[in-house]
């Protein structure tokens, strides 16, 4: 389909800066992105019938590899 | 809060039920890692690719000190083990937990589902009834048109009655008028016949009649002597 309505992964790399251009940068549109990718990884992992350790688990590991990357300046002294 | 991902009522006409919940999520290696991380390097680098990727980037994580070691590693170790064995240990028990909530909800949601069908049917049945009883309408009438001619007949034949025995007092009064006339009537004459009779028996015809009467006594008891 049209550049413009593809989501990311289905675009492919030599493709990409011109995806980019076509993206909505304004906060509402970077909030709407936002959203969306949360949906789509709640709707994947977490709102299922039988889920596992698998949805909460990969948000954690999230989690402490940012803060590590944070930290990072007062842990390598 | 609604998470509004699948399409609600974005079509003109919108099935009636959601869609069911997907069984399971995606699928997740150790956890941590999708399956499609897996998949986009099978092509190229086989099953062991992705392993062989990991490694290496941890191996140069630790020797370039990106990731250092100190105090928070050996906690971090201890807390991931832990974790791991509870959820090795309770996990199939937490999850059968979870699951027999919602066959729970969804058992009370079903029993309101029938309770409503059940009423529904048994309303269906007594209008199919009522509508039965419909028919049976002209019954009724006859029976209640019946009811009023007979009414109106014992009303009729009431008044006649009625009739009947107040003219049948009129006419007994008017009898009974005549005849006591007529008694009043006879009464008064014989008292007078007999006041004029008394009236007209003059001394001369009392004398005379007792006379008689001794008489004839004296007479009588010469033949009842003679009889005894």
């Amino acid at each position: 389909g049209p550049l413009s309505e593809r989501r990311l992964m289905d675009v492919r790399l030599g493709e990409l800066p011109a995806w980019l251009a076509t993206c909505n940068f304004s906060p509402q549109g970077l909030l709407g992105g936002a959203q969306k990718a949360w949906n789509s990884y709640y709707d994947k992992y977490i709102n299922v019938k039988r889920g596992g350790p698998a949805g909460i688990s990969m948000l954690l590991a999230g989690y402490c590899l940012l803060s590590y990357g944070w930290n990072y300046q007062h842990i390598s002294k | 809060i609604l998470h509004a991902t699948r399409p609600l009522h974005t079509t003109q006409q919108c099935l009636a039920p959601l869609p069911p919940l997907p069984e399971k999520g995606g699928e997740v290696r150790y956890g941590l890692i999708p399956e499609e991380f897996f998949q986009f390097l099978y092509p190229k680098t086989g099953v062991t690719g992705p392993y062989m990727l990991g490694t290496g980037l941890l191996l140069y994580f630790l020797s370039k000190e990106i990731y250092v070691i100190n105090h928070e590693t050996v906690a971090a170790a201890c807390i991931l083990s832990v974790i791991i064995y509870g959820v090795k240990k309770f996990g199939s028990d937490v999850a059968a937990f979870a699951d027999k909530l919602n066959e729970e909800k969804v058992a009370t949601a079903l029993a309101v589902k029938n309770e409503a069908i059940k009423d529904l049917e048994t309303a269906i049945e007594q209008e199919k009834k009522e509508q039965w009883r419909v028919e049976g309408r002209s019954y009724l009438f006859d029976a209640k048109r019946n009811n009023i001619a007979m009414l109106l007949e014992t009303n009729y034949r009431e008044r006649l009655l009625t009739v009947y025995n107040e003219v049948k007092k009129r006419l007994d009064y008017q009898v009974a008028m005549q005849n006591l006339k007529r008694q009043k009537e006879q009464d008064h004459m014989i008292q007078w016949v007999e006041k004029n009779v008394i009236q007209s028996i003059t001394p001369q015809q009392q004398k005379e009649s007792i006379a008689k009467c001794i008489l004839d006594l004296k007479a009588l008891s010469k033949s009842a002597q003679a009889a005894v």
